[in-house]
């Protein structure tokens, strides 16, 4: 599979990036690069193998339902770029 | 022997007899770093005042005679990638500049614990993705034994400050081979655990299925000693193995009787340096030397390994680096040059007439999240962000993703059926000795190709470590690599222990 210009474009949105003229031309080759070198995984037989997410399959681990602290509000604010002392400030969302 | 040149193990006994204190250590690593790191360049933050501190309330403890713990006085390098609690915590990324956790990782807090010495930071390549330690976006770090070649990566400057005398002990983290191939490329000794062996809490996450930390030490003795002190069962972390830790250093000494080495016929393939295939096959006739049997075998999918790991890693890479959004910490693009520059881009397209253009034109929240990622990231973290959005995305998630998925499953079964036959898996670390400074700057895929031998053991989630076996001609050190079943980090110990035991090969200083 190759991947063009307007596929980087695309991912980029989708990976929330901006690239330059330059950095999307050069993304573009390389990324071609290594999508063909891992298309190479087409080859190998994997019928009926199942997909391994995790090296250890540990499922639903549980803790005691207990209350505990979480992290106060001044802490978790401390190293937002812009906050209000109750929550965070971004640009507006709505009627933009 | 001065301080700097001391084993940990040896520290530990000089301290207990009252020979030496934790601030001499602590200040002979300071002088060290001091006359040396401007060479290297392995740290990127060292608080002199703060270590002399922590050694001084440690002497104070012992001489009240307190009991203290495992590490008591020594001082340790951390890897600027696991939280510690007030610290900057940067990740080598401006995008984590002036980061500072609310909180202690687990394996910070239980170097606390052990009481010892935090020393200062360590270099990485950015986000812990490369393997030179050049994506740093702060400073190159270089290899002490060549300061023309990298000290490979990406725990680069924990590797290096070991190597340099600067630290007796280094935390370092390994994805795909960031732990044992700056330890080979830097002559000392270092330590994938098994997946879930050490706690990953406040580890700033790079693929998680893959990332586990490590000890990097000067000997097998020194890596055992840390690794006892870091590893162990932690509820912070649901992927962490809540199993038994036995003590590392119990039975190290101790030769393992009827070792079976497994030799894999792919690891000896085209590529490997003859120079590194002459020391390797040397450390073998060591362990042969001591009884050792030597098995033959093939892992048939480790050639697909590389692969593999290239769509996994960046698959995770990319969900997990969503976090930094400019929003909630990190990077903020300058907001107001930001909104007036969209305001000029609507009007043109407005007086153009432009619908589509208009169109395309991204709302302030997504502009704002586009410029801060694109102007706070570097390009490899970037390009391993693309590429894993690629693979997840509609259309490509079969053939990439999950293909690769199944492909892991066969290179652990192939790890399943060797370790039936066989007790150790040896080999080398890497292919060739530490490569130059900017040999891989327009050829990512070259880069990732240095990581054939180390990425099998994230995949397949075994421990595996690299030590010493040799040194090129022109001086470079080569890495011995042994991976272990499962939880069996105590035998890869004995087994590099019974190496070091040969007399084989006798690691030399570094001169710098």
């Amino acid at each position: 599979m190759s991947i063009s210009r307007a596929d980087v474009e695309k991912v980029a949105l989708l990976a929330r990036l901006t690239l330059t003229e330059d950095e999307a031309q050069q993304m573009t080759r390389q990324l071609n690069d290594i999508v063909t070198y891992v298309d190479h995984l087409s080859e190998v037989d994997t019928e009926g193998v199942e997909p391994m997410a995790h090296a250890v399959e540990v499922h639903n681990v549980l803790r005691p339902d207990v209350v505990r602290d979480s992290l106060p509000r001044d802490q978790a604010l401390a190293n937002a770029p812009k906050h209000s002392g109750v929550g965070y400030l971004v640009p507006a969302v709505l009627g933009d | 022997m001065t301080l700097v040149e001391s084993s940990a193990a040896e520290l530990l006994g000089q301290l207990g007899a009252g020979e030496t204190s934790s601030r001499e250590i602590t200040q002979a690593c300071l002088d060290r770093t001091e006359s040396h790191d401007a060479q290297v360049g392995a740290f990127l933050r060292v608080d002199a005042d703060a270590a002399l501190a922590q050694a001084d309330a440690i002497d104070k403890r012992r001489a009240a005679g307190e009991t203290l713990g495992p590490l008591a006085g020594l001082p340790v390098a951390v890897k600027d990638l696991l939280c510690q609690q007030g610290e900057p915590t940067t990740c080598a990324s401006r995008m984590l500049e002036n980061f500072r956790p609310p909180y202690d990782s687990t394996v910070v807090a239980k170097l606390r614990e052990a009481d010892a010495v935090l020393l200062g930071r360590t270099n990485m390549d950015e986000f812990a993705m490369g393997g030179s330690t050049e994506n740093s976006a702060f400073q190159p770090t270089r290899n002490p034994w060549d300061l023309k070649r990298s000290p490979g990566g990406s725990s680069g400057g924990a590797a290096a400050c070991v190597a340099a005398g600067m630290a007796p002990l280094s935390i370092g983290t390994d994805t795909g081979g960031s732990i044992r191939q700056p330890s080979a490329f830097c002559g000392v000794v270092g330590m994938k655990p098994t997946y879930g062996r050490v706690s990953r809490f406040g580890l700033v996450a790079f693929a998680s299925s893959l990332d586990q930390v490590g000890p990097i030490a000067g000997s097998v003795t020194d890596t055992a000693l840390l690794l006892d002190a870091i590893a162990g069962h932690c509820e912070r972390d649901s992927t962490s193995l809540d199993v038994a830790k036995p003590n590392y250093l119990q039975d190290i000494d101790k030769p393992l009787d009827g070792l079976r080495l497994g030799v894999v016929t792919e690891h000896f393939g085209k590529g490997l340096d003859p120079e590194v295939e002459s020391a390797v096959r040397a450390a073998i006739a060591a362990y042969e030397g001591q009884g050792a049997e030597i098995v033959e075998l093939s892992l048939p999918h480790s050639k697909h390994a590389v692969a593999t790991y290239y769509v996994i890693a960046p698959c995770e890479a990319s969900s997990n680096l969503a976090r930094y959004d400019g929003a909630h910490y990190g990077y903020r693009t300058e907001e107001r040059a930001m909104l007036a520059q969209l305001q000029a881009d609507r009007k043109a397209a407005q007086e153009a007439g432009d619908e589509q253009a208009l169109d395309d034109i991204d709302t302030a929240l997504v502009r704002m999240y586009r410029q801060s990622r694109s102007e706070a990231i570097g390009p490899e973290v970037k390009r391993r962000i693309m590429l894993g959005a690629y693979a997840l995305s509609a259309g490509y998630y079969d053939a990439y993703y999950l293909k690769a998925l199944k492909v892991r499953r066969l290179i652990r079964q192939d790890f399943d059926q060797a370790f039936e036959k066989v007790d150790l898996i040896i080999g080398p670390t890497t292919a060739a000795p530490a490569p130059e400074l900017g040999q891989f700057d327009n050829d990512p895929l070259g880069m990732y190709l240095l990581d054939l031998y180390t990425v099998s053991a994230n995949l397949a989630g075994l421990p595996a470590m690299s030590l010493p076996c040799g040194q090129s001609k022109s001086g470079l050190p080569i890495g011995l690599q042994l991976h272990a079943p499962p939880l069996e980090e105590a035998r890869l110990l004995r087994a590099a222990r019974m190496f070091e035991q040969s007399g084989a090969w006798e690691t030399k200083r570094c001169e710098l």
